[in-house]
């Protein structure tokens, strides 16, 4: 009998059905990766009675947006959302210690000790820390667009704070710590301590 | 007959083919690793806003959307032009309560996370950035109600005033 040569198979349509894979995912999944502005709402609270907080009032900086999208910053109408970062952070800071601006405390931070040449060995840092909160308030026909770069300024005044803390004593970008070490956890979280995102939202009202 | 013999035209040669499923594996390989499947159809027409100080949502199994939009156009015969809200997949009624709609929806959602991660539920809110924000502001008055404290303003990546 005649040896059989062994066949090759036909690969011309292995194409055709990678194609058919191919054109199926491109069609069933999206390449948008989810990114936003984390924020913690206030927990409503238990008891009504309690809700009034005697804060000084040097210490707030009010921030309402009206009905048409304008801004009324510390009693001050028609300022710009670009404007708002440096305020905040001067709000924040007060450099010049005004009477106008929110008090400060000395506070004592515990960072893991040895990990930045700027402080004492133990770690301890001590400084002042502001007690200023924000209070941001909106209308019912404030478009979400506005509120939301609102929000942004406030936050990036935050974090502009932490970094510029962060580079000054780890000589590290705030966001390159990585949270999963615990060293850098720990300057993560007293950072955070130092520069609080204390923007509190009123209970929604009519403002105009 | 001479050695060099004249070149017979045989037409157009055949291109070889064979590395073809070879080269659409591949971007097949890209794709199925680079992208995530879609989940939800989003009825509702939403651009979300930008901004500079946004990150990335690490942990999506802890996340649940919440869209609020006005519907799109192939539904606004059905539902009109007003804003409304979709949870996850669904649109709320027109004739349903939303702050109680909104409050279900969390505790549902809720009840599918894993014990240790029941507190760590992010509620992700992606808002077309013309809706007013009362709209919005009941939505998170409802969540307030129902504990769902962590929430993302969902915003994109707005590269043109970085560094600013």
């Amino acid at each position: 009998m005649a040896k059989r040569e062994l066949q090759e198979i036909n690969a011309g349509s292995v194409a055709d059905i990678a194609f058919l894979l191919l054109i199926f995912f491109l069609v069933a999944t999206t390449m948008d990766i989810d990114t936003g502005i984390t924020r913690l709402l206030p927990p409503i609270p238990e008891d009504k009675q309690d809700t009034e907080v005697q804060v000084n009032k040097r210490n707030v900086l009010v921030v309402l947006i009206n009905r048409t999208d304008q801004l009324m910053v510390r009693g001050e109408f028609g300022t710009r959302v670009d404007e708002l970062k440096g305020i905040t952070m001067e709000f924040f800071t007060n450099p010049a210690r005004s009477t106008e601006l929110p008090e400060m405390e000395i506070k004592e931070v515990n960072f893991p000790p040895g990990s930045s040449p700027l402080l004492p060995v133990d770690g301890i840092w001590r400084g002042n820390v502001s007690k200023g909160v924000i209070s941001l308030q909106n209308d019912r026909s404030t478009t979400y667009g506005k509120y939301l770069a609102v929000q942004n300024e406030l936050v990036a005044a935050v974090n502009t704070l932490r970094n510029d803390f962060c580079k000054l004593y780890f000589d590290k970008e705030f966001d390159d710590l990585n949270d999963n070490n615990p060293i850098d956890k720990e300057i993560k979280d007293g950072i955070r301590s130092i520069y609080k995102m204390n923007i509190s939202e009123a209970e929604p009202k009519n403002i105009n | 007959m001479s050695k060099f013999s004249k070149k017979k035209n045989t037409g157009i040669p055949k291109i070889n083919t064979s590395s073809l499923p070879d080269i659409i594996f591949m971007l097949l390989f890209f794709f199925m690793v680079s992208t995530t499947m879609r989940e939800t159809e989003v009825q509702v027409a939403v651009k979300v806003p930008e901004a500079t100080e946004v990150r990335k949502l690490e942990q999506k199994s802890l996340v649940s959307y919440i869209y609020i939009g006005r519907p799109s156009k192939a539904l606004e015969g059905i539902y009109g032009s007003e804003p409304m809200i979709q949870l996850n997949d669904k649109l709320v009624n027109v004739e349903g309560i939303p702050a109680e709609s909104v409050l279900d929806f969390v505790l549902f959602e809720r009840e599918n996370l894993p014990e240790i991660d029941k507190s760590k539920m992010i509620i992700s809110l992606r808002v077309d950035s013309n809706i007013p924000m009362g709209k919005v502001d009941d939505v998170k008055q409802a969540l307030r109600r129902a504990k769902a404290l962590i929430i993302n303003y969902s915003a994109r990546k707005d590269y043109r005033n970085k560094g600013r």
